[in-house]
């Protein structure tokens, strides 16, 4: 890798950017607005959701922007028909099968790609129970994107506690723990960097999810708290029973 | 999903740990319900751990304290009891309360003086509460009877750094250990007690190809990301240490042109280690002698070394002669003054180095000026408004010499501002009899705790959520707290609680000239602290209002010390002491064969104050004794059997939780459970110069008893974590 920078065309004009940069770099520096799902700026990318993809003239299929590097003399173009038509369909099926209602910048690129929610409508859809067993974070997988950076910072990204990662093919892949235990379980730490980093509702604390549903702070507490003072107690905590509606 | 328009965000510091992280509190209505952090934070970089982005729930439980209380039955000397009920207490003004407190202390200082009267500082509370509270002791009862828990914490880290270096504090940014070629860990259990500096270390292990060397009797999380891991026997620390310093002079892979320029003190010491073989340091700490040698080399061999360590050096009655084994191992290599090198203490609090920075000790002014000095005295006494001569010019007593002296010529009022002393103090059975024997005890807190209920009088304070102020972490970063919340109940701030306090005990003392208590705000605190501090002139709210400055900050126009000591130490020339090999006090026998080290974890934090009433105790609601499979065996133990585990001084009963996270022999509790309380077992023989207890190593014997006799039988951690 040459430390030159690098000179190339973005939709008509030519820019120079820092060796090493990614195409979404380079679109950024050029201010030109490439959107992102799976992208998160102190994650690895993996360019998984392929939303970001831009056309690079010569090649054959389109570019995921996030991990591609600049080379010198791309021609690159960030929103061309193609381009656009590939981003729509990215979003019209992930609207048809998740609940986006909890990721705001996923419903705004769907207004901005005049995805149609009708086009895939009827087709499977993400559906799970609440997993709600600790009581930290809750998780709702029928939120879920499948970004991966929950992975990645439950792994080499931030923690190497490795407490979670896919699980399943297809339209059956997930985010689980290992045997699909409870994440008091595994190896969970609760850091809760996951939660950080979701971009959706999937994975939130136990305190806003609790909040949403109406419930008072007082509520929240004796929702949450056990009275350690009691000697002898027999009354479940709220987390032990799994749904808690 | 919470969009409300009266959703907002405050931008604070973890009220927790040293490491000082950046938090976002999302707030709704009052009410926290999400912690998120800025991912561009030069200190945690968006990354937090289970107690900063969950633990916070505390300040809302319904135990808080919210209105000032006074005991319904007067207490005596020897004959005062705990009161966790409310019913014991009385609900009273802010008036009435303060109207006692000062006369109460007035009435001591006047019939017995100064050294009736002592204080414990908060290592928990900001800078500014910690400051103006060592100005009330020291200015208006002229005592140095000022500490707070970095005594029982890293006193023997302190004192060996200030007498071989001249300065106490991490030389170095935490997160340079991304940039070291080696690094050593010992006495710290980081990935528990240190989570977001841990995350840098295993990264720097991972991603940046530097060597670990893990020094301790545990064998912890960070013994996975480890080059060699050295599994020492409690307490024999100098030993390893200082033949690891005898291989790095006899293969001669020490660096002459430093030690000719920057140390003295080097043919004494480097004749004084010739008795500490490689042999000789395994016949005493287990460790096998080509471990010692090889961990010598790799140290002495990198580019950049770094130390890094806990309580584990400090917490023992030799903790400065173990600290200063750290800090020839660094003379002798050059692998200090420069980026990704160091000798760092991992403080153990979010403002256990801001306290120390605020004098909140008994030897020390703020700026850790000497107090037998009467040029410092000077200094203070200009900035006080106190006529010459007023300060005392004697050193006061350390926290474990406070209680010690609790008696009818002794001390006879503790103040107490956040701390749990009937948790965290050696030998609580010993503490108990001193906290009853005192004839005026004052606690301000959140919680009525295991010492708080003791006490006389209850002043609810505000938690860190509710208040401003700075706090200083543990690379001397000062970082700015924010109120985010209003006050609950009638709490109020301790700075505010201390100026009223203040100027009530002047009006009744009669003096014309006050200390000044009217402070506007803590930035006109911080201001007036500064501008006598020469390693704070430089911090102004203003300045650290993005990001906080590492001191020392010399002048306004100072960037802050990333790195401390490149050119030149404190002292002039880093010192080199010859050690002696002193065995821990206590040695396991037949009757009391294990050793027993306690230490932390990583849901709870110290005396349980803060975290037991959190949900972190929902997630770890209950005590264990960790014992390894081979001792287990011996003792014919199962895992989750009741133990009662006793030495010669006290007796708990827990859980056994059978593991090799700990070695044979050894046995571990944590300190934060008071139904199991691992301070009613440990021994309080002290450092003779840190005057620091040995925490982490006495004999211990278990029993297996029936299950009905725990505590709380029904409480069951049900999780399987490392």
């Amino acid at each position: 890798m040459t430390s030159d920078p690098i000179k190339l065309t973005i939709d008509g004009q030519e820019f120079t950017v820092p060796a090493g940069s990614t195409l979404l770099d380079a679109a950024k520096e050029a201010g030109k607005d490439v959107p992102t799902i799976c992208y998160h700026e102190h994650c690895t990318s993996y360019g998984l959701c392929r939303v970001c993809v831009v056309e690079v003239e010569g090649q054959r299929l389109l570019t995921p922007a996030c991990v591609a590097e600049a080379e010198d003399g791309m021609i690159v173009h960030t929103r061309n028909k193609r381009v656009e038509r590939s981003r729509r369909t990215i979003l019209e099926m992930l609207n048809a099968s998740v609940d986006l209602t909890e990721a705001p910048e996923i419903v705004e690129q769907l207004h901005d790609y005049q995805a149609d929610s009708d086009r895939f409508s009827g087709g499977w859809q993400r559906e799970q129970p609440v997993i709600d067993d600790n009581p930290m974070f809750i998780r709702d997988y029928s939120q879920c994107v499948l970004c991966w950076r929950c992975v990645q910072v439950c792994a080499e990204d931030a923690q190497y506690t490795f407490a979670i990662n896919f699980s399943g093919r297809g339209c059956e892949t997930n985010i689980s723990t290992f045997f699909d235990k409870g994440l008091t379980d595994s190896t969970c730490v609760f850091c809760g960097q996951c939660v950080g980093v979701c971009p959706t509702g999937a994975l939130k604390p136990k305190r806003e999810w609790l909040l949403e549903r109406g419930h008072s702070q007082d509520e929240i507490l004796q929702m949450t708290h056990t009275d350690r003072r009691k000697k002898k107690r027999r009354q479940e905590r709220p987390y032990q029973t799994g749904q808690m509606k | 999903m919470v969009t409300s328009e009266t959703n907002r965000v405050v931008r604070t510091t973890c009220p927790y740990c040293g490491v000082g992280c950046g938090l976002d509190l999302h707030i709704q209505d009052d009410y926290i319900y999400r912690v998120t952090s800025d991912f561009n934070n030069v200190v945690n970089q968006g990354n937090l751990c289970v107690k900063g982005r969950f633990g916070y729930d505390y300040i809302y439980s319904d135990r808080r304290i919210t209105t000032p209380l006074m005991r319904r039955n007067p207490q005596k000397p020897g004959q005062r009891t705990q009161a966790f009920e409310r019913s014991e207490w009385s609900e009273v003004s802010w008036e009435t309360a303060l109207d006692y407190v000062a006369e109460r202390l007035v009435d001591i200082y006047e019939r017995d003086g100064s050294d009736a009267l002592s204080v414990y500082c908060c290592a928990k509370a900001s800078n500014e509460d910690n400051y103006l509270l060592q100005k009330l002791f020291r200015a208006l009862f002229r005592t140095n009877n000022v500490d707070h828990c970095t005594r029982l914490c890293h006193a023997g880290s302190v004192v060996a750094l200030q007498m071989a270096l001249g300065s106490a504090a991490m030389s170095n940014t935490a997160s340079e250990v991304i940039k070291t070629d080696c690094f050593i860990v010992t006495g710290s259990n980081a990935p528990e007690n240190h989570p977001i500096i841990a995350l840098q270390m295993k990264a720097a292990v991972k991603q940046h190809g530097s060597q670990l060397i893990v020094i301790d009797p545990r064998k912890l999380e960070l013994c996975d990301y480890a080059a060699l891991w050295l599994p020492l026997k409690p307490g024999t620390n100098v030993p390893v240490f200082t033949a690891m310093a005898h291989v790095i002079i006899n293969e001669r892979l020490f660096d002459n042109a430093f030690i000719d320029n920057r140390t003295s003190g080097f043919d004494e010491f480097s004749k004084s280690v010739q008795q500490f073989t490689p042999e000789y340091a395994e016949t005493i700490s287990g460790v096998d002698r080509n471990l010692i040698v090889e961990a010598a080399r790799m140290y002495a061999k990198a580019e950049r070394g770094a130390i890094y360590w806990g309580m584990g050096i400090s917490q023992l009655a030799h903790g400065t002669a173990s600290a200063l084994g750290l800090v020839h191992l660094a003379l002798l290599t050059g692998h200090i003054g420069r980026e990704g090198t160091g000798l760092n203490p991992l403080r153990g609090q979010n403002n256990v180095q801001g306290a120390s920075d605020m004098g909140c000790m008994p030897y020390h002014y703020p700026g850790y000026m000497e107090v037998t000095k009467p040029e410092n005295a000077a200094k203070w006494e200009k900035a006080w408004n106190l006529p010459t001569g007023s300060l005392s010019l004697e050193k006061g007593l350390t926290t474990t010499e406070i209680l010690s002296n609790v008696h009818p010529d002794g001390v006879r009022a503790l103040f107490v501002m956040g701390e749990n002393p009937m948790m965290t103090e050696p030998n609580l059975n010993v503490t108990r009899q001193h906290m009853q024997d005192l004839e005026l005890l004052i606690a301000q807190d959140l919680f009525i705790n295991e010492s708080g209920a003791y006490a006389d009088v209850f002043l609810p304070a505000t938690s860190w959520a509710e208040k401003d102020g700075t706090f200083t972490n543990t690379d001397r970063r000062v970082q700015r707290v924010r109120k985010a919340i209003e006050p609950r109940g009638y709490v109020r701030s301790d700075w505010k609680i201390i100026c009223d306090l203040a100027r009530r005990v002047e009006q009744r003392m009669g003096h014309t000239h006050s200390a000044y208590w009217d402070y506007d705000s803590p930035e006109e605190i911080m201001l007036e602290m500064a501008s006598v501090v020469p390693e704070y002139h430089g911090v102004t709210y203003d300045r650290i209002d993005k990001i906080g400055l590492q001191t020392p900050v010399l002048s306004q126009d100072h960037p802050g010390t990333p790195y401390l000591f490149t050119d030149t130490f404190p002292s002039g020339r880093g010192k080199f002491f010859p050690l002696q090999y002193v065995p821990a006090v206590e040695q396991p026998d037949d009757e009391y064969p294990f050793i027993l080290t306690t230490g932390r974890l990583l849901e709870h934090w110290h005396g349980g104050t803060m975290t037991r009433n959190s949900s972190l105790s929902q997630l770890y609601p209950e005590a264990h004794v960790d014992v390894h499979p081979v001792d287990a065996a011996r003792s014919g133990l199962d895992n989750g059997n009741a133990v009662r585990v006793s030495s010669r001084r006290g007796k708990v009963i827990l859980r056994a939780r059978i593991t090799e996270k700990t070695t044979p022999g050894v046995v571990f509790i944590s300190m934060h459970f008071a139904e199991a309380a691992a301070n009613l077992l440990t021994i309080d023989a002290l450092d003779p110069q840190a005057k620091i207890p040995e925490f982490k190593a006495c004999a211990v014997k278990m029993e297996r008893v029936s299950e009905d006799t725990l505590p709380n039988p029904d409480v069951r951690l049900e999780r399987g974590r490392w």
